[in-house]
């Protein structure tokens, strides 16, 4: 009985995969070492960014997908793209019904587009129930009500990058704890050519990950916990742009107007500024080129840097850090397939090869991977860890949905401290951002 | 014009063209209908017409008239990425006409046109004349004055955000070391001179295809004119002002008209240098009917910003057509 190019026993062989995955997932398909048999021949297409560290996206390339493809028994194509150029091809995509089956998003783009993918909720459960739980911010960010929108995939941790040297010579041997230590070590060091760098421009990472988590520490919040009434307007909200404006004059490079993700990085690397708020390139670039970054005194740069959590105000201390996940698009023929390859790409033996290749600069979804052994290997990414752990999702306090994303996209949380660093008074800057949030909110 | 022949007539010269056609023209056969009523088709002069119209018209149809309806459906509609949405008026466009941002883009965009047009057309004329001259290397020269619009506008402003780069700046280091400054120019992150920065980079990209155009244009002027003007006793400004000038004008309409309209949508000079920022300083309708439309999702919001560029540009269109055509049949 060989009439279908199968015989009995590769029969039994197949239908065994797929009630192993059926029943035990990826271990099944691993464990069974042969596809399932729905994958067959299935082609799948997946969109991904350029990632910030390139061997990472080597290793998928040259290694994780040829053996996805392998053990899920199927054809897959995958493309990267600069970051920036991820939301045109979605909406090209999902207006067209035909592109990638699975899209790699940031931030709380999944809540942009819940009606054009298919509900993940299976997949992300499992990945929660074996790894330890899913940070509040992934989880934030790729869920709508109980429905999973996209699979977490990890969360780049954004933390300040600091001149240890420099900020021990203005007598803070330890990085500082408050607003007011930071703008003293700043205000003292810009005082001597080595300002605060931060920008307050239009660039999707750096500029929300440091004007959101500074307007919650200090108490204000865009909109309260339904999701409804808008509270930016607030004694906190004022407080947190009048102390910004003297920050800004007194600590920081005023160029930071017009950076974007990468400005900072070259700032720092050619010693112009003392810390900056960054995911982990600025230290990993130094690692890669010792003798090309160098300090005035002559040491390699990487030897001066040291990172931190951005301070604590009179509310707290808190981050926002870059979630990533996956969607499997609604117009997909292989839907099934799809969450198939992500279970087996999130799978603990798969995600690991990965996680390795980032040394820190990404951190996994789930509070496992805190446990690695990578966190062992070098103490300068040690606050990367956990940093995960203070994240919040734009929108705090109510969803990360809809709303929350075009306060996001509009920078209007980021424009009300630009705004008042250049001269508008902390009162109007607050009356404006509250204004256009109102608008969106309704 | 010939007067064209009649049915019968025709019918009688292709019966008289030869015999074996004589007699397929008179015995009928299966099939024969068909390449008979293509002929006639074809030989009629306004069948043939709509005919060789009808590539263009579907070209046209596909590529212009359906994205323009598709946009101004969108704009009254409440599309999202992926939900079609329903009609729901002017909506969108009273919210539009309500943000804040919306209003200074559009501020920007009118600012952002009208200076840098002006310049262009002066640097234009400028330069146009300076290079309808005879000088050695000329042609090389020529040539090289069209670099700014030859290389990928992506690139070559990639290169200006580097020369306003904040803390590398190459301006400001050449400022610096002729004393001329002693603290940094902030190019991109002062609210004022971030737009003054990216209409520069706009005039800089501009002003070549002003000066080619206007070029082509000046060599058809014949040098006779300005030689009876010269004797005539006029000097070398009158002779611009009072010949070439007045001659140049309808070449300059179309050049400008062309210019309105691509300043008036431009994107990706705004986007590349500072993303509509700092504080929305820089935003342009396009820049922002893009933040809304793919980076929000909010399809039918970005179409109704973008769709409000329409009417200016249609007005700008129809009173320089108008012009011109006025000056052609004076």
């Amino acid at each position: 009985m060989d009439t279908n190019g199968m015989d009995r026993r590769q029969f039994i062989k197949v239908s065994a995969a797929a009630t192993a995955a059926a029943t035990a997932g990826v271990e099944g398909i691993l464990a069974a070492r042969q596809a399932p048999a729905f994958a067959q021949g299935t082609a799948l297409g997946m969109l991904r960014w350029n990632d910030f560290v390139p061997a990472s996206d080597e290793l998928l390339k040259k290694t994780i997908i040829p053996e996805a493809e392998k053990a899920l028994g199927a054809k897959i194509t995958l493309e990267t793209v600069n970051a920036n150029d991820i939301q045109p091809r979605v909406t090209a995509a999902v207006q067209s019904k035909s592109g990638p089956d699975m899209i790699m998003t940031l931030n709380n783009w999944p809540q942009l587009y819940e009606e054009s993918v298919v509900d993940v909720s299976d997949v992300a459960e499992e990945l929660a129930k074996k790894q330890g739980g899913i940070y509040e911010q992934s989880r934030a960010v790729a869920q709508s009500g109980k429905k999973w929108l996209a699979v977490p995939w990890a969360i780049v941790g954004l933390t300040i990058a600091y001149r240890k040297s420099l900020f021990e010579e203005v007598g803070y041997s330890k990085f500082p704890e408050t607003w007011e230590q930071y703008r003293d070590a700043g205000k003292k060091l810009k005082a001597k050519g080595f300002p605060i760098g931060q920008t307050l421009g239009h660039t999707f990472g750096d500029a929300p990950a440091f004007s959101y988590p500074y307007l919650w520490s200090w108490g204000g919040k865009e909109v309260e916990k339904d999701g409804k009434k808008v509270v930016l307007s607030s004694k906190e909200t004022l407080e947190s742009v009048k102390f910004m404006v003297g920050f800004w004059k007194d600590a920081h490079d005023e160029g930071g107007l017009a950076w974007d993700d990468s400005n900072n990085n070259r700032a720092f690397l050619s010693g112009t500024i003392c810390a900056s708020l960054n995911g982990a390139s600025i230290y990993i670039e130094s690692l890669r080129k010792p003798d090309q970054y160098k300090t005035a005194k002559g040491a390699q740069m990487r030897t001066d840097i040291a990172h931190a959590a951005l301070p604590k105000g009179p509310a707290g201390q808190f981050a926002f850090h870059v979630p990533f996940s996956h969607m499997v698009m609604g117009y997909s023929k292989n839907q099934k397939a799809a969450k198939e390859l992500l279970r087996y790409l999130g799978s603990k033996e798969v995600f690991d090869k990965w996680f390795v290749s980032q040394k820190g600069f990404a951190v996994g979804p789930t509070r496992d991977w805190e446990k690695h052994a990578l966190w062992k290997e070098d103490a300068v990414m040690l606050p990367f860890k956990d940093a995960a752990r203070l994240g919040r999702a734009p929108g705090y306090a109510g969803p990360a949905g809809k709303k929350a994303a075009e306060v996001l996209t509009k920078y209007i949380i980021t424009d009300m401290y630009a705004k008042a660093v250049q001269g508008m008074s902390a009162e109007d800057a607050v009356k404006w951002a509250h204004g256009e949030i109102q608008k969106i909110y309704g | 014009m010939t007067p064209r022949p009649d049915a019968s007539a025709r019918r009688a010269i292709r019966g008289a063209s030869g015999s074996a056609a004589g007699l397929e023209a008179v015995l009928p056969r299966p099939g024969a209908a068909r390449p008979a009523l293509l002929g006639r088709l074809l030989e009629d002069e306004r069948s043939l017409a709509y005919l060789l119209l009808t590539p263009t018209i579907v070209l046209l149809a596909l590529f212009i008239a359906y994205p323009f309806v598709l946009g101004v459906w969108l704009s009254v509609s409440s599309a999202t990425v992926g939900v079609a949405g329903h009609f729901v008026g002017f909506k969108n466009f009273d919210k539009a006409w309500n943000d804040s941002i919306f209003r200074t883009a559009a501020f920007n965009t009118f600012l952002y046109t009208g200076v840098t047009t002006v310049f262009k057309l002066a640097l234009g004329v400028w330069l146009a004349v300076l290079l309808n001259r005879h000088f050695r290397g000329k042609r090389l020269i020529r040539a090289f004055v069209l670099l700014p619009f030859i290389i990928p506008t992506v690139l070559s402003t990639f290169a200006w955000k580097w020369m306003y780069d904040p803390t590398f700046s190459v301006i400001n280091w050449g400022l610096w070391k002729l004393d001329l400054i002693t603290t940094r120019i902030n190019w991109l992150g002062d609210p004022y001179l971030s737009l003054i920065s990216v209409m520069i980079v706009n005039v800089w990209r501009g002003v070549p295809f002003f000066a080619i155009s206007l070029l082509a244009g000046l060599q058809t002027i014949s040098p006779e004119l300005h030689e009876a003007a010269a004797i005539d006793g006029a000097n070398a400004w009158q002779r611009f002002w009072r010949v070439t000038w007045p001659l140049l004008l309808p070449v300059t309409m179309v050049v400008v008209l062309f210019s309105v309209i691509q300043t008036f949508a431009d994107f990706q000079l705004v986007y590349v240098l500072t993303g509509g920022g700092p504080a929305n300083a820089t935003h342009l309708f396009a820049t922002y009917a893009y933040q809304i439309g793919v980076g929000t999702g909010l399809l039918s919001e970005g179409a109704a910003i973008s769709l409000a560029m329409f009417p200016v540009l249609f007005l700008v269109v129809v009173l320089q057509l108008w012009y011109i055509r006025r000056v052609e049949t004076r």
